[in-house]
C-alpha cells in the first residue's frame, strides 16, 4: 500500500529492483527516476526531457515498458522494477544487450537502456516480432543517432538468440519440438548481418 | 532536471474514500491516474495542486464488464483496452483511438479517464513557467489573455483526447461519482467548448466508468493526424459511425471531429446527409463539405491552421469511406505510419 | 612487413558498446560526487534588454542556497572563435534572447536552486528585437553588439574567381533560384550537463559533455584567469553532440567559478528548453544561385549569394559564413565561382555549427538548381551530374585541394540499386525519385586558433604487463572515436582492440586532439594514432630482432605476436617482445601526431574549406506524395557514400544511416521556429516550441528502410585511406527530397523543410497556371564589399588575391586579448 505523504519529510518506500528487495527513502515528490538515479545511485536509466516526450528514462514495472519521469515514486511501493542495471546475468549480457552492441544498435548509447528494456518486453511478449512490430514496439523511444535499422537488426539478432535459448531449454527438459535442436545462434547474427553486408562491397575496379 | 512542485499525497483503496478525500480538499486536490498529462503539467508549474489523490489502487475503477453493451472502468489503461479484443470487435473506432494515443509507454501508463479528462492543449500553454513569463501568461494560467486571438474573450486551448471522439460516436455515456451520489452523462455531455472550463465534469467529481450501447450493427472508424507516427497529440481526429440497412443505405450516423476546438465537435449537419442513403461519393463528399465548415482550428498547434482545416475534408472522408468497407489499408498505413493493426499492445 | 588488414575493414563490436549497454558508460550527469550541490540559471526571459539592476538577496537569504553569482563575478568575455570574443557567461550589462543567462544559483539540492532562482530581482529596461535577416539589414539601432560591420550585421565577405559575369555572359543558359533553408538545431538525447571540483591539490576538474575539452580548456583559463595548467577539463561520452557541444557554454563557465569559490562539487545540469536555448544549429539561409551553363550541361561559372540569420552571438558564425560558399566547388568542376555571404544578429538563440556546418543549405540550393537545370537541358539528372563531377587530384577555382573523389561510383551505385532507370520520371503522378550529391571535410584545415601546432596527438604506453593504453584528447561523443583510436593501433600492433585501453578527452592525461567536430578525428586522430602505434611496432621490432636474430623486415605483427614471416612459428608472444624491449631500452612510450598539409588557399577567407581529403555521397530519395493533402511519405532512401576505407564498417553504416535520418528531419519537419507576439501588446520574441513533443524528431516509425552501401577506395591522406562518415551523407537527403517530390507532382518546394501545406499552397498555384512552386522570390540587396579577386588555377592564380597580394587568414588568426594560457 501507498504511503500517504502530509509533510515534507523524506519517506520511505519498499519495491523490488532488479529482483532485489529494496528500501529507499527520498524526498516525497520525486518521480521513480529521480529516485533510482539519485537515492539508489541507478543511473543506468537517463533522461532527455522529463515530461514523457522522449522515451530515454523507460523502465520495467511489474513487466510492462512505462516512463519512470512520469512514475510518481510514492505511487511505486510494492512494484518491481527492472532497470537497464538487472539486464545481465552476472557477468552474461542479456541477449538483447549483446546483440546492440555487435549491431551498431548503440552509437551514443543514451537512449540505449530504454531501447533495450522496451525491447526486452517485447520479446517477452512476441518472440518473434516483424520488423513492423518492432517498429512499433520502439515509437516510445527517439533515438538521435542511428535512424534506427541497426537498432531493428539487433532487436532481430537477439529474438533469433533468445528462440535457440528456449529451444535449448526444452531440449534439456527432454521435450524437444522438432527441429529445436539446430543451434539459430548464429544464424540468427548472420542473418542480419549478411543482409546488410551485401551492401557494404569495397568499390570494384579501384573506384574511379 | 525538471522536478514536480511539493505535493500532499493519497492513494485511496475506494471510489468512495476516493470521493471523500475529494470533497474534503475543497478543490485543492486533483486526481491521478496514469500521470501522463498532469505530472508534466505539474513539472510545468501549469497545475499544482497541493494534493494529489492517486486513483491506481482502486480495483473497481479497472474493471471491463459486457453484457449487451460494455461498461469500461475509467482506470483501465489504453494498453488495457488496446488488448481488450471484444472492445476492438464491437467498439472499433474507440480501439482505433487508444491505440494511436502517444507511444506504448504512455498507452501503458495513461488510462482511459486520464484521456477523457486530457487538459486542452495549446502551444502557448504547455510551456514552462519560464517561457510562459516570457510571453506575459496567458488567462489559463496566470495571465488574463488569450494569445491564440488577442480579443477571444475566451480560452482557445483545443481539445487534444483521442478517445472522446471515437467514444461520442459510439453514443458512449461516463459516470460521474461524488460524495454526493452518482450522475450519468452522454460523454459529449462531460465538454464545454471553453479552454478553461472544459469539462462538465464538477470539482468532486470522479470519472470512474464508460459505458457503451450494444453496439449491434454498428461501423465505427477514428482517423488522427499528426505530424509523426508517435508521441504526437492530435490535430485533427475524425471518428465516425454509423449503421446500415441491408441495402447499405445509412440508418444512424454520427461524425465527430476533435482537436479544431475545445471540445469535440459533433458534426450533426455533416452526419444528417448520410442519413437515408448508400455511402456513395457523392454523399460521402457533401458531408466532408459539411464537416469542413464546422471545422476550426486556431493558430496553437503543430501544423499551418488553414492547412489542417483544409484536411478535415480529406480525413472524413476516409472514414466514411471506410465505414462504406473501402480497404482503406494503404491510406491508413501512409497517415498513420503504420498499419495500425495492433501488432504492439 | 606488410600483411593482409586483420582489424580494419572488420565488422566489430565497438570497444565501448558493452558500457553502453549496461548503463555503466558515465555521462556527465551521471557523476554523484560526494559534497556534491547543485546549480541552477537564471535566464532572461526578454529577447533584448539592458540590465539595470540585479538583486539576489532574497536568493541568497533562501534556506539551503550556497551562493548566488552574476555578471559582475565574471567580467572577462570568452567565445570560440578569437574574432567574436562576445559572450559572458552571465550577462553583465544586456541580454540579448529569450534564454541568454542572468545569474547562477546553487543550492545543496536542484529543486532548492530552481525555487531561489525565482526569487532573483533583475531589474531590465526592454529594448526594441530583431526577429530576422530582413529586419535586421533594415534596422540599424539598437544593435545587439557593438561590433561587426555595422548596425546589425556581423560579417560580409566577398570572394570572386575569375570573372563570373564574363561566363554567365558566355554561357547558353543562366539559371536563377533562391531558396530558404529554415533552422534546425541538434536535439542531442543528452542534455547538458557539467561538474566542476577542486582535486585534492586544489586545482579545478571540470568534467562536461563538451565535444571540443581543448577549447573549453581554453576558454574556462582566459574567463576565469586561472592558469591553464590548473585547470583539467574531462570530456565525459556526450549522449549525441551533433555539433551542440562544440562551443564553451554559460553553463561550464559559470559552475566553474562557483566550485573555486566554494570548494565542493557543483553540477548544473540543463533542461531540454535550456538546451533548445543553448542551440548553436543550423543558421536559417537565404540564398541565390546564378548559374551558368552550356547546352551540353558543362557548368561555366556560379555566383552564390548567401544571408545567415546567426541568432545573438557570434559563435561559429564568420565561419559558418565562409563555410556556407566554401564546398559547391568541391563535387562539380565550376571554372569560375563567386561568393558573397552576410551574417547577422537577431534576438534569439545563438546559431553555430551543425552537421555539416553551413554546407547543408546552399548543398540543398544547389542540388535542386541542377535538377532544374538538368530538366530544362533534357538531360537525366544522374547523367547530368554524371557529367560535371570534379576530377581527382584538382585544385578547384578556390583552391581547395581534392585528392580522390568516389562520386561518380556513389551515383552509378545508388542509380543501380534504386533502379533509377526505370523507374525515374515513370512511377506515376504521386510517386517520385530524387537525386542529389554531396561532399564534405575530413577535418578542417586550419584550427579554431591561429597556430601552427599539430591537430592531433596520440601517446601509447606498452608495458610488461603487455598491455597498451592509447591516450589521446578526442571527444568520443557517440560517433566512435574510441573505437576508431583503437583500431588503429591494434591493427599496427598486430593485437586485438580488446587489448588496447582507451583514454581520451582528459587534458591532464591526454595530448591535445582539438576535438569532435568538422569530421576530422578519423583521419587526423587516425593519422596521429597510426604514427605512434609505427613507432612502438618499430622499438618492438628491434627488440625481436635482436632476441630472436631474425631481420625486422621480415618480422610480422599478427595474431598477439611478433613473428618470422619465412618461418611463422619462429616468434615471440606480443607481451614477450614488450618485455624484451622493455628490457633493452626502458619504460617504452611513444607519440604520434597530425598536422594537415598546408593550404593552397592564402587569400584572406581561405582558411575556411580546406582539407585534407573530401568525402562524397549520393542519395536517391523515394517519395509518396498525396496530392489532396500534401502528405508526404517517405518509404525508401537508398544511399552511398566514399569513406575511402570503413574502420570499422558496423560504425560508418550507423554514421550514414543516422546522417539519412537527420536529414530526413531536416527536409520534413524539424524547424527551430520563433513567435513573436503581437508587437502592440507586447515585445515577446520566443522559440515557438522549445520541447521533444513539438520539434519534431522522426521515430521508428516514420524512418524509411535505407540502403547503405560504402565505395571504397582509400585516400593517400587517410589513416588505412579512411575519409569522414559522420557529416557527408545527412548533406544530399534535405534536396533529394525536394527533387523526389518534383518527380511526384512536379512541384518545387524551393524551401526546407518540405511541408504538406507548402505542397498544397504550390498544387494550387499550379492549378490556377501560375509557378508550380513555394519558395523565396527575392535576394535583398546587400550593399557588398569589393570582391576578393583571386584567379583560379587555370587562369594563372596561385592562391593569392590579385589586389593585395598580402598573404592573410580571415578566421583563425592570433585572439587580440590573449590570455595567460596563450603559448
Amino acid at each position: 500500500m501507498s504511503p500517504d505523504t502530509t509533510t515534507y519529510e523524506r519517506v520511505l518506500i519498499r519495491l523490488r529492483v532488479n529482483g532485489e528487495e529494496t528500501e529507499v527513502a527520498f524526498d516525497p515528490y520525486k518521480t521513480l527516476l529521480e529516485v533510482l538515479r539519485e537515492d539508489l545511485n541507478l543511473t543506468g536509466t537517463k533522461h532527455g526531457c522529463e515530461l514523457g516526450e522522449c522515451g530515454a528514462c523507460a523502465v520495467l514495472m511489474d513487466g510492462e515498458p512505462v516512463l519512470s519521469c512520469l512514475a510518481i515514486a510514492l505511487g511505486c511501493e510494492g512494484r518491481s522494477i527492472q532497470t537497464v542495471e538487472g539486464m545481465a546475468t552476472g557477468a552474461r549480457l542479456h541477449p538483447l544487450q549483446a546483440a546492440f552492441a555487435d549491431c551498431g544498435a548503440s552509437q551514443c548509447g543514451y537512449c540505449t537502456p530504454g531501447m533495450l528494456l522496451t525491447a526486452s518486453a517485447l520479446l517477452q511478449h512476441n518472440p518473434e516480432p516483424t520488423r513492423d512490430q518492432i517498429r512499433e514496439a520502439l515509437s516510445g523511444n527517439i533515438c538521435r543517432c542511428t535512424g534506427y535499422q541497426q537498432i531493428f537488426d539487433a532487436v532481430e539478432a537477439a529474438a533469433a538468440i533468445l528462440r535457440d535459448e528456449d529451444s535449448r531449454r526444452v531440449t534439456a527438459d527432454g521435450a524437444a519440438p522438432p527441429g529445436a535442436q539446430r543451434s539459430e545462434h548464429q544464424v540468427g547474427l548472420s542473418a542480419g548481418r549478411t543482409r546488410r553486408r551485401s551492401m557494404l562491397k569495397p568499390a570494384e575496379g579501384g573506384g574511379e | 532536471m525538471i522536478r514536480l512542485p511539493r505535493f500532499d499525497y493519497r492513494a485511496p483503496r475506494t471510489v468512495s474514500e476516493a470521493a471523500q478525500l475529494l470533497a474534503d480538499a475543497n478543490g485543492e486536490a486533483m486526481l491521478l491516474a496514469g500521470g501522463t498529462d498532469l505530472v508534466p503539467n505539474m513539472k510545468r508549474r501549469q497545475q499544482t495542486p497541493r494534493m494529489l489523490i492517486a486513483l491506481q489502487n482502486i480495483a473497481e475503477l479497472k474493471q471491463h464488464t459486457n453484457g449487451s453493451g460494455h461498461t469500461i472502468g475509467a482506470g483501465l489503461t489504453l494498453s488495457g483496452i488496446v488488448r481488450d479484443e471484444p472492445l476492438r470487435r464491437d467498439c472499433t473506432s474507440l480501439w482505433q483511438a487508444a491505440a494511436q494515443v502517444a507511444t506504448p509507454h504512455l498507452r501503458a501508463m495513461g488510462t482511459l479517464g486520464g484521456n477523457l479528462c486530457l487538459d486542452t492543449r495549446c502551444n502557448y500553454y504547455d510551456q514552462s513557467y519560464e517561457w510562459r513569463k516570457a510571453i506575459s501568461f496567458c488567462m489559463k494560467k496566470d495571465g488574463d489573455r488569450c494569445w491564440v486571438a488577442t480579443s477571444s474573450p475566451t480560452c482557445l486551448a483545443v481539445s487534444s483526447t483521442d478517445t472522446a471522439p471515437a467514444l461520442i460516436a459510439l453514443g458512449a455515456s461516463v459516470s460521474l461519482v461524488s460524495s454526493g451520489g452518482t450522475r450519468q452523462i452522454p460523454v459529449t455531455d462531460l465538454y464545454r467548448n471553453d479552454g478553461m472550463y472544459y469539462l462538465t465534469r464538477q470539482p468532486d467529481e470522479i470519472l470512474t466508468a464508460v459505458h457503451l450501447p450494444d453496439l449491434t450493427g454498428w461501423r465505427s472508424t477514428y482517423w488522427k493526424l499528426r505530424r509523426r507516427g508517435s508521441f504526437d497529440f492530435p490535430v485533427l481526429g475524425v471518428a465516425a459511425a454509423a449503421r446500415f440497412d441491408r441495402d447499405g443505405a445509412v440508418l444512424e450516423a454520427r461524425i465527430v471531429l476533435g482537436a479544431v476546438s475545445s471540445r469535440p465537435l459533433l458534426a450533426e449537419k455533416a452526419a444528417a446527409a448520410l442519413i437515408g442513403q448508400p455511402l456513395t461519393d457523392e454523399v460521402i463528399a457533401e458531408a466532408a463539405d459539411l464537416a469542413f465548415t464546422l471545422s476550426k482550428p486556431m493558430d496553437n498547434t503543430d501544423f499551418a491552421l488553414v492547412w489542417r482545416k483544409r484536411v478535415t475534408r480529406d480525413f472524413v472522408t476516409y472514414a466514411l469511406r471506410e465505414l462504406r468497407g473501402d480497404d482503406m489499408r494503404a491510406t491508413r498505413t501512409k497517415i498513420a505510419r503504420h498499419a495500425l493493426q495492433g501488432l504492439w499492445r | 612487413m606488410s600483411r593482409p588488414l586483420g582489424v580494419i575493414g572488420v565488422p566489430r563490436r565497438r570497444v565501448d558498446g558493452r558500457a553502453m549497454t549496461t548503463g555503466q558508460t558515465k555521462y556527465a550527469d551521471d557523476l554523484m560526487l560526494p559534497r556534491m550541490v547543485f546549480a541552477k540559471l537564471l535566464r532572461s526571459h526578454l529577447p533584448h534588454a539592458r540590465i539595470v539592476s540585479i538583486d539576489a538577496s532574497r536568493a541568497t537569504a533562501h534556506p539551503g542556497v550556497l551562493l548566488v553569482l552574476t555578471g559582475r563575478d565574471l567580467p572577462i568575455p570568452y567565445g570560440i572563435l578569437p574574432v567574436t570574443q562576445d559572450e559572458h557567461a552571465l550577462a553583465i550589462d544586456k541580454v540579448r534572447f529569450v534564454g541568454d543567462p542572468v545569474a547562477l544559483v546553487v543550492a545543496r539540492d536542484e529543486a532548492t536552486a530552481a525555487d531561489a532562482v525565482d526569487l532573483i530581482d533583475v531589474g531590465y529596461e526592454p529594448l526594441a528585437t530583431i526577429a530576422d535577416h530582413d529586419e535586421a539589414l533594415s534596422v540599424a539601432e539598437p544593435r545587439i553588439h557593438d561590433y561587426g560591420v555595422e548596425g546589425n550585421i556581423h560579417k560580409k565577405v566577398s570572394l570572386q574567381f575569375g570573372d563570373v559575369d564574363e561566363a554567365l555572359a558566355g554561357a547558353d543558359h543562366v539559371f536563377e533560384d533562391v531558396f530558404f533553408y529554415e533552422g534546425n538545431t541538434h536535439l542531442p538525447l543528452e542534455q547538458h550537463a557539467t561538474v566542476a571540483h577542486l582535486d585534492g591539490g586544489g586545482k579545478l576538474v571540470v568534467y562536461s559533455s563538451t565535444q571540443t575539452p581543448h577549447y573549453l580548456h581554453r576558454a574556462l583559463a582566459k574567463a576565469l584567469e586561472v592558469p591553464a595548467a590548473h585547470i583539467r577539463v574531462i570530456a565525459t561520452p556526450n549522449g549525441g553532440g551533433f555539433g551542440g557541444k562544440s562551443d564553451p557554454f554559460n553553463h561550464e563557465v559559470a559552475v566553474a567559478k562557483a566550485a573555486l569559490m566554494l570548494d565542493r562539487p557543483v553540477k548544473i545540469t540543463l533542461t531540454r528548453e535550456e538546451v533548445f536555448y543553448c542551440h548553436r544549429g543550423r543558421h536559417p539561409v537565404l540564398m541565390k544561385f546564378r548559374t551558368g551553363v552550356k547546352n551540353d550541361g558543362t557548368l561555366t561559372a556560379v555566383h552564390l549569394r548567401t544571408i545567415l540569420d546567426g541568432g545573438a552571438y557570434g559563435s561559429y558564425g564568420v565561419a559558418s559564413t565562409f563555410y556556407t560558399g566554401a564546398l559547391q566547388t568541391v563535387t562539380y568542376h565550376v571554372p569560375r565561382y563567386k561568393f558573397q555571404g552576410c551574417r547577422v544578429f537577431t534576438n534569439k538563440a545563438p546559431c553555430g555549427p551543425k552537421r555539416g556546418h553551413g554546407t547543408p543549405q546552399s548543398r540543398f540550393g544547389q542540388e535542386v538548381q541542377i535538377d532544374k537545370i538538368s530538366e530544362r537541358l533534357g538531360i537525366d539528372p544522374a547523367d547530368f551530374r554524371l557529367r560535371i563531377v570534379e576530377q581527382p587530384n584538382t585544385l578547384t577555382a578556390n583552391f581547395l585541394r581534392v585528392s580522390t573523389i568516389g562520386l561518380a561510383e556513389c551515383i552509378r551505385r545508388v542509380v543501380k540499386s534504386s533502379d533509377w532507370s526505370h523507374r525515374y520520371r515513370k512511377m506515376g503522378r504521386g510517386r517520385g525519385l530524387g537525386l542529389a550529391c554531396s561532399s564534405y571535410l575530413s577535418g578542417a584545415g586550419l584550427p579554431i586558433y591561429w597556430n601552427d601546432l599539430p591537430h592531433s596527438a596520440v601517446q601509447l604506453k606498452l608495458d610488461r604487463s603487455g598491455g597498451v593504453t592509447a591516450f589521446c584528447g578526442s571527444a568520443e561523443i557517440g560517433q566512435g572515436s574510441d573505437d576508431v583510436l583503437v583500431a588503429c593501433v591494434a591493427e599496427v600492433l598486430g593485437i586485438e582492440p580488446v587489448d588496447i585501453r582507451a583514454v581520451t578527452g582528459d587534458t591532464d592525461l591526454t595530448p591535445v586532439d582539438l576535438g569532435s567536430y568538422s569530421s576530422r578525428v578519423t583521419l587526423m586522430m587516425g593519422n596521429a594514432a597510426v604514427q605512434a602505434a609505427t613507432r612502438a611496432r618499430d622499438i618492438l621490432a628491434e627488440a625481436v630482432e635482436k632476441k630472436l636474430g631474425v631481420p625486422r623486415s621480415r618480422l610480422v605483427f599478427a595474431e598477439r605476436r611478433v613473428f618470422d614471416a619465412e618461418d611463422p612459428d619462429r616468434g615471440v608472444s606480443f607481451q614477450e617482445a614488450i618485455y624484451a624491449a622493455e628490457s633493452m631500452f626502458g619504460a617504452i612510450g611513444t607519440v604520434g601526431s597530425y598536422t594537415p598539409p598546408k593550404s593552397a588557399a592564402a587569400f584572406k577567407g581561405g582558411g575556411v574549406g580546406p582539407s585534407p581529403t573530401y568525402s562524397y555521397t549520393a542519395a536517391i530519395v523515394e517519395v509518396d506524395v498525396d496530392e489532396s493533402t500534401g502528405w508526404v511519405v517517405v518509404p525508401r532512401v537508398w544511399i552511398a557514400h566514399d569513406i575511402g576505407r570503413a574502420l570499422n564498417p558496423t560504425l560508418v553504416r550507423g554514421q550514414v544511416e543516422g546522417s539519412v535520418y537527420m536529414g530526413l528531419g531536416e527536409a520534413l519537419m524539424e524547424e527551430q521556429a520563433y513567435r513573436r507576439l503581437p508587437p502592440r501588446l507586447s515585445s515577446a520574441l520566443v522559440h515557438k516550441f522549445p520541447s521533444i513533443l513539438e520539434y519534431k524528431s522522426l521515430t521508428s516509425l516514420d524512418m524509411p528502410e535505407v540502403f547503405t552501401e560504402l565505395v571504397e577506395n582509400p585516400d593517400p591522406n587517410g589513416p588505412f585511406g579512411a575519409k569522414e562518415a559522420g557529416q557527408g551523407p545527412l548533406l544530399p537527403i534535405m534536396p533529394a527530397v525536394a527533387n523526389a517530390v518534383y518527380d511526384a507532382i512536379g512541384v518545387r518546394i524551393d524551401e526546407v523543410p518540405v511541408t504538406p501545406e507548402k505542397i498544397v499552397k504550390a498544387l494550387a498555384d499550379q492549378a490556377a497556371g501560375k509557378p508550380a512552386r513555394y519558395g523565396p522570390t527575392s535576394f535583398p540587396d546587400v550593399s557588398w564589399p569589393e570582391a576578393l579577386q583571386v584567379p583560379p588555377p587555370w587562369e594563372g592564380g596561385d592562391g593569392h588575391a590579385k589586389t593585395s597580394g598580402v598573404v592573410l587568414r580571415d578566421a583563425p588568426k592570433r585572439p587580440p586579448r590573449s590570455s595567460g594560457a596563450e603559448p
